[in-house]
């Protein structure tokens, strides 16, 4: 009972850590360099403390205290509760997908079984979906409670483009369950210990299609069609300032995270690295002792699976920074049209090779 | 010399609105009456020989102290034979309108615009006449010669 | 259907692109009535920028002119200024030397490439694109380098006078634009690459905001937008001024007048304009850039100390402004948007009766509605980025 007490109140102090301590601000480093670096320039690098730039990271802190500093105000004739419970509507779920995403395989330590997820569901899967769909909310309710055109239209861009792709998302995935026969992310992720049964060489297709679905789910450019700054100002929240802006900003940073968490448990294996099984690393720290060895094997596993989602925040913020963005109704053909009966296509040749081959 | 040809063929056909042509320093210009200066702006434009389908320009000069007081000119160009002209015509000061070439050449719509917003000549048959440049509230013409660059506005005031 | 939408109570929205809009850089004001995203109506507003630059002209001499056109069209200043002393050489009647014609096609052509620099990457930006605008930001700040080489300054340039120039090229010029021209000729092969061919480019520019080309001549259209609709209509070409009919190039013609066919055109003429200035330099003759004609155009300042008729002279330019005879004239040159026209006339004394600019992009922008009715309301921002508005020269 206290292990596993422990255990759970640990797992959710590291993923909290690790999300809203490193990834919410270091991602707004990154977007600042990486950008830089593709543009060819230098990016932000002038907050210093005592006269040290860290490179810029010290810029992460210091819109932390100007976002806390600024004035918030609600635009009048506004809806208050609505304008201010939005952002959060919008947050939250991008915080709470991350509880299934596993982070790590199953290790026994001390004698006590220990899966390194924060709450290991049944519906895995189906629980990220229905968070995405209440993020939702959170966009239509900022676009409608701030009395203005320009949100009213950000908003009902986002509430089409994101319920759309989500349609487009449950149906890309299906192939994938499918191949792994279960919904539960630990044992998707369980299953993709050989490298070639990982989810890219099984569904390569529904690689692709996820991502373009999931980078339009989350308003990024080149869908970034809600928030299109040189159309609609800031579409949707035009009318926000200080910290309720953040939230949205770190909503959707967060989001990126999770994208690269749920693709890499799908589609790249997990917390596996390629041709090493547990059985490998376990006996490669042996010279810890055995409670050692699976410390460290965990933190391995650990590393690679955040070494992944990394490489795939890498991977959108290039996407962001290279591609303009579409118009809104090519938006919508795009997932009507062509994404949604590649998805179906996809499912029924799934299910043939299901069939036939691996029965 | 294919420059006078425009103005050959202008003089032949309506002897009697044209006022004055010449050409100087290499610019053709036929100086008309106000009241048929749509019939000759459709020809020139229409006619097989001429072909004006460009109307680069419409404006108007103040010359305050003679009559008329006000010139609207109007430079047009022929993408077929290269050729420029210009149409000038003339208003009065107490009689101060023209007809529109809206119907004729859409790019006038602006340019008789802005011409009424700054000297206040108005154009019969223009679809939307109202100003352009300057601010609804605006009193005056400011083009016109009397009518002094320093002068101060009602929305601007330092009473305000 | 109709029965559902009859208990809807929907109207349409009105929604105001304001003067203060990313998109409207040049500020206009445009009041769309929206139908959900597709435009019903569209009305435009400009004047914003409105500084009153014909009073001020015919308030002040001939000379002082100079500095009101470079304000006209900001991010081409120097083809206003060149546009304006050849009108007035025109009224005078006079000849500028050789080598001044050959050194005020180099700025011209300069300014031309910054123009279409700015545009591309303005519109780049709006479309989401942001590192093309940075890119041929960094290509239009190496053009800026060599006309502040040129007449020191970058975009208030003042360079050209009546008569002449305000100084020769500099030492060094001809090695620098090599340099620099080989920078820009790689970053325009970089946004190439990144817009060119890109599908989400071309699905936002393709068959928006086309003009079929009897309706643009009859709107008026000249410049990149008229011969991206497929009319072969250039100033340097049907009336050459300067030394243009010496130079060897081409102009781009699109076919069907859409925002593809404009980019294409203006990245093109970037190219054609880079081959000019080279052309131009390498074909610069010896002697002097001002006209001798102390009249009109002040000697150097070492006679005007040392010498009394100079300085006499110089003196009643200065007081009087120079004397043009009476007359008239109109004198046209291609500008970065389209023909810039100048309507000049002149009664004997030292200040203009009536200066006028025939700005190329105020019938552009008066053709927006035509272009964006039925459309989506995303539209109107690459369409109104080809345009190319400048809020100097439309409203003046």
């Amino acid at each position: 009972m206290l292990a596993d007490l422990i255990e759970s109140i640990a797992k959710i102090v590291f993923i909290f850590s690790v999300n809203l301590g490193f990834f919410a601000p270091v991602l707004g480093w990154v977007e600042r360099k990486q950008s830089a670096v593709m543009q060819d320039r230098i990016g932000a690098n002038r907050a210093d403390i005592f006269g040290y730039t860290a490179i810029g990271l010290f810029h992460s802190i210091a819109d932390a205290i100007k976002v806390l500093c600024k004035e918030d105000f609600i635009p009048t004739g506004a809806n208050r509760f609505f304008h201010t419970v939005a952002p959060f509507v919008s947050l939250v779920p991008a915080i709470a997908t991350f509880s299934v995403i596993p982070f790590g395989g199953s290790y026994t330590l001390f004698g006590h079984n220990v899966h390194l997820v924060i709450a290991d569901l049944d519906v895995g899967i189906l629980f990220i979906f229905a968070l995405a769909s209440l993020s939702t909310y959170g966009v239509v309710l900022a676009g409608w409670s701030s009395r203005s055109n320009w949100s009213l239209l950000g908003g009902l861009r986002a509430s089409g483009q994101m319920l759309s792709y989500e349609v487009a998302m449950g149906l890309t995935i299906i192939g994938v369950i499918m191949v792994y026969g279960s919904l539960k992310l630990t044992d998707i992720g369980a299953m993709q210990a050989d490298f070639f049964r990982w989810g890219i060489f099984m569904q390569p297709l529904g690689f692709i299609l996820f991502l373009a679905c999931a980078i339009a789910e989350n308003k990024r450019a080149p869908f970034d069609v809600p928030e299109a700054e040189s159309e609609l100002v800031a579409g949707y929240f035009t009318e926000y300032s200080g910290l309720k802006f953040v939230m949205f900003w770190m909503g959707e940073f967060l989001e990126i995270v999770t994208i690269g968490g749920i693709v890499t448990t799908l589609f790249f294996g997990a917390w596996h690295l390629p041709f090493v099984t547990d059985q490998m690393l376990l006996s490669f720290f042996q010279f810890a002792g055995p409670n050692g060895a699976v410390i460290l094997a965990m933190l391995v596993n650990i590393a690679t699976f955040f070494a992944k989602v990394v490489f795939f925040i890498w991977l959108q913020m290039a996407i962001r920074w290279t591609l303009p963005r579409f118009r809104y109704d090519q938006i919508m053909r795009l997932c009507w049209k062509m994404i949604l009966p590649l998805a179906l296509i996809n499912i029924l040749i799934t299910g043939l090779v299901v069939l036939l081959w691996i029965k | 010399m294919n420059a006078s040809v425009t103005l050959n063929r202008l003089s032949e056909r309506f002897s009697g609105s044209i006022i004055e042509t010449h050409s100087y320093k290499g610019d053709d210009t036929a100086v008309v009456k106000k009241e048929d200066i749509l019939e000759i702006c459709t020809f020139l434009r229409d006619d097989e020989g001429l072909r004006y389908n460009f109307m680069m320009d419409l404006t108007a000069v103040d010359y305050l102290g003679k009559e008329p007081r006000f010139e609207v000119v109007y430079h047009l160009y022929s993408l077929k034979y290269n050729r420029r002209v210009r149409i000038k015509a003339g208003v009065s000061g107490l009689d101060c309108n023209i007809d529109s070439i809206v119907t004729i050449w859409e790019s006038a719509n602006w340019f008789e615009r802005e011409v009424f917003d700054m000297y206040g000549i108005t154009f019969n048959g223009h679809p939307e006449l109202r100003r352009i440049l300057l601010y609804e509230g605006f009193e005056g013409h400011p083009l016109r010669k009397d009518y002094p660059i320093k002068k101060r506005q009602p929305l601007i005031g330092p009473n305000n | 259907m109709s029965e559902i939408t009859k208990d809807l109570h929907s109207e349409h929205m009105v929604i105001n692109m304001g003067p203060s809009h990313p998109v409207t850089h040049g500020t206009v004001k445009f009041l769309a009535t929206l139908d959900g995203e597709t435009i019903v109506d569209l009305k435009v507003d400009i004047g914003y920028l409105h500084r009153g630059f014909e009073k001020m002209c015919e308030n002040g001499t001939w000379q002082q002119v100079i500095p009101y056109t470079d304000r006209l069209n900001y991010v081409s200043p120097l083809i206003n200024n060149v546009g304006y002393a050849l009108a007035v050489e025109k009224l005078i009647g006079i000849d500028i030397p050789e080598r001044c014609k050959y050194v005020r096609v180099i700025a011209c052509e300069l300014s031309r490439m910054a123009d279409h620099f700015t545009n591309v990457a303005a519109s780049g930006l709006e479309l989401g694109a942001f590192t093309a605008f940075l890119y041929f930001v960094e290509a239009r700040d190496l053009v800026w380098e060599l006309i502040e080489m040129l007449c020191g300054a970058r975009v208030t340039a003042n360079y050209v006078r009546i008569g002449g120039l305000k100084n020769d090229l500099p030492d060094g010029f001809k090695e620098k634009t090599v340099e620099v021209f080989k920078k820009c000729r790689g970053l325009w092969e970089d946004v190439d690459k990144l817009l060119t061919k890109n599908r989400i480019f071309i699905d936002r520019v393709r068959d928006v905001g086309v003009m079929p080309a009897d309706e643009a001549i009859a709107w008026g259209f000249t410049g990149p937008c008229l011969r991206a609709c497929g009319v072969p209509y250039d100033v340097r070409k049907a009336q050459p001024y300067l030394v243009y009919d010496r130079m060897d190039f081409e102009v781009p013609i699109g076919e069907t007048g859409d925002n593809f066919d404009k980019y294409l055109v203006r990245m093109e003429e970037i190219k054609q304009s880079m081959h000019i200035v080279e052309q131009a330099l390498d074909q610069l003759p010896a002697g002097p850039v001002n006209i001798d004609m102390p009249q009109y155009r002040w000697q150097s300042k070492d006679d005007i100390y040392n010498r009394i008729d100079s300085l006499i002279f110089h003196f009643k330019t200065v007081i009087e402004g120079i004397k043009p005879p009476a007359g008239e004239i109109y004198h046209a040159v291609e500008g970065g948007n389209g023909e810039l026209g100048f309507y000049l006339v002149s009664d004997g004394s030292g200040k203009p009766v009536k200066c006028r600019v025939r700005p190329p992009c105020f019938p552009l922008t008066a053709a927006m509605p035509r272009m964006m009715k039925g459309r989506l309301i995303a539209d109107i921002v690459p369409t109104f980025d080809m345009i190319n508005m400048i809020g100097g020269e439309c409203d003046r």
